[in-house]
């Protein structure tokens, strides 16, 4: 059994598989992927997650939205989240700190700067 | 005896006491004086013995066994120099593999999204995706090739809508040199880029299919993370993005034509059996 459940919020295959695939370097790791901040909230619902991984630009849920609703909720404002975005602006990075972002990734993703956020955040060693 | 004979007697007394005394004394010191002369003749002889001894054989070895010892020092301090040395390049070597290692998954999880699927804008879609996460620019356009009027025509594209209707004779331009050449265009330097029109790419691929040109490729600025600068896996991406991309897009398109054409023979198919009933 996995020790590390990750949730990916992200609404393009082509980043999901990318950060999906960087992530499976590491060891004792599960990985769920959802399409959106509706799909993530559903998969938030069904099984415990040590870490999100969710993208701002989405439909129907952006990742802002879907952060605000995990640091308002008791049972999920522990898990650590990490926002990702197109847009290397300040704005949109202050905003996700503000919500409670742990770290914050522009695209492209550099899969080394990925792996040691993620392991900082879970404390594990890469 | 009078007074004065008894003092004198008790003076020669006294005197003879002190004299006795300093004899005494002169007699230890003359012992002392003798002990002394023989420690210092035992002393010399020691020295003497030392001497012989400090030029004797044992000596010699001695002295060979601590140059050899500091030869060894020096290898052992060369060697552990060259071990550091090596571990360096290991450790520059390790960032290099693993660096590597990043590049071929983008390029695998890019190569594999484009080869997903058959529907010709879906494929469109994967390559924009591409070009926007894994190179990151936010202007950019993908044309094809309009075999009729021999022109290109943007048929996705990113942050260019002043440009995107626009259409590009082949020759025309850089964008229409590409084609005709079908060699890739670089910017050599994006710090001191300036346009020399709106339709003057940073870089421009040709989606080629072995030596058939279908279509180009046009980056027009890169995101601001990019600090202006392509890297060694960009050149690569675009490089693979050329070829892979231009078969996806090849490929899609030929399906979507070849099921219109199912569509419509099945579509005739339906009529005449419908008549002949």
């Amino acid at each position: 059994m996995a020790a590390y459940n990750l949730l990916i919020v992200e609404d393009s295959p082509t980043m999901r598989q990318l950060i999906s695939f960087s992530l499976k370097r590491l060891k004792n790791v599960k990985i769920v992927e959802a399409t959106n901040g509706v799909d993530a909230l559903k998969k938030l619902s069904e099984e415990k997650f040590s870490l999100i991984i969710a993208d701002i630009n989405m439909p129907l849920m952006d990742g802002l939205k879907l952060l605000s609703i995990i640091r308002s909720d008791p049972i999920y404002n522990n898990i650590p989240v990490i926002i990702v975005t197109t847009e290397g602006a300040e704005a949109d990075r202050e905003k996700g700190i503000k919500l409670g972002a742990n770290a914050y990734l522009s695209k492209p993703i550099q899969t080394t700067e990925l792996l040691k956020v993620v392991t900082g955040l879970l404390k594990i060693e890469n | 005896m009078d007074k004065n004979e008894s003092d004198i007697t008790r003076k020669a007394e006294e005197f003879l006491k002190v004299f006795r005394k300093g004899e005494e004394f002169t007699q230890e010191l003359l012992k002392e004086n003798e002990r002394l002369r023989y420690r210092t003749v035992q002393f010399e002889d020691q020295v003497k013995a030392l001497q012989r001894r400090s030029e004797g054989p044992e000596i010699e070895n001695l002295k060979d066994t601590i140059s050899h010892l500091e030869e060894e020092k020096t290898a052992l301090i060369n060697r552990y120099k060259a071990v550091e040395d090596e571990n360096k390049d290991f450790a520059a070597r390790y960032l290099e593999v693993e660096d590597e290692n990043n590049n071929l998954a983008n390029l695998y999880v890019a190569s594999y999204q484009l080869h997903s699927t058959l529907d010709f804008t879906e494929v469109l879609t994967i390559v924009v995706e591409i070009i926007i996460n894994l190179i990151g620019t936010d202007e950019f356009g993908i044309m094809l090739i309009d075999e009729m009027t021999n022109e290109l025509s943007f048929v996705a594209s990113e942050g260019i809508d002043s440009i995107k209707n626009k259409k590009i004779k082949i020759g025309d331009g850089i964008i229409g040199n590409v084609v005709k050449t079908g060699e890739n265009y670089f910017e050599e330097d994006l710090e001191i880029f300036h346009p020399a029109s709106d339709l003057h790419p940073i870089v421009c691929i040709p989606l080629k299919i072995k030596d058939y040109i279908i279509g180009v490729i046009a980056i027009f600025s890169l995101m601001e993370q990019k600090n202006k600068k392509l890297t060694k896996v960009d050149y690569e991406l675009l490089s693979m993005l050329a070829g892979h991309a231009a078969t996806a897009i090849f490929s899609s398109k030929l399906y979507s034509q070849s099921e219109r054409k199912l569509s419509t023979i099945q579509g005739f198919i339906d009529l005449l059996s419908n008549k002949n009933k």
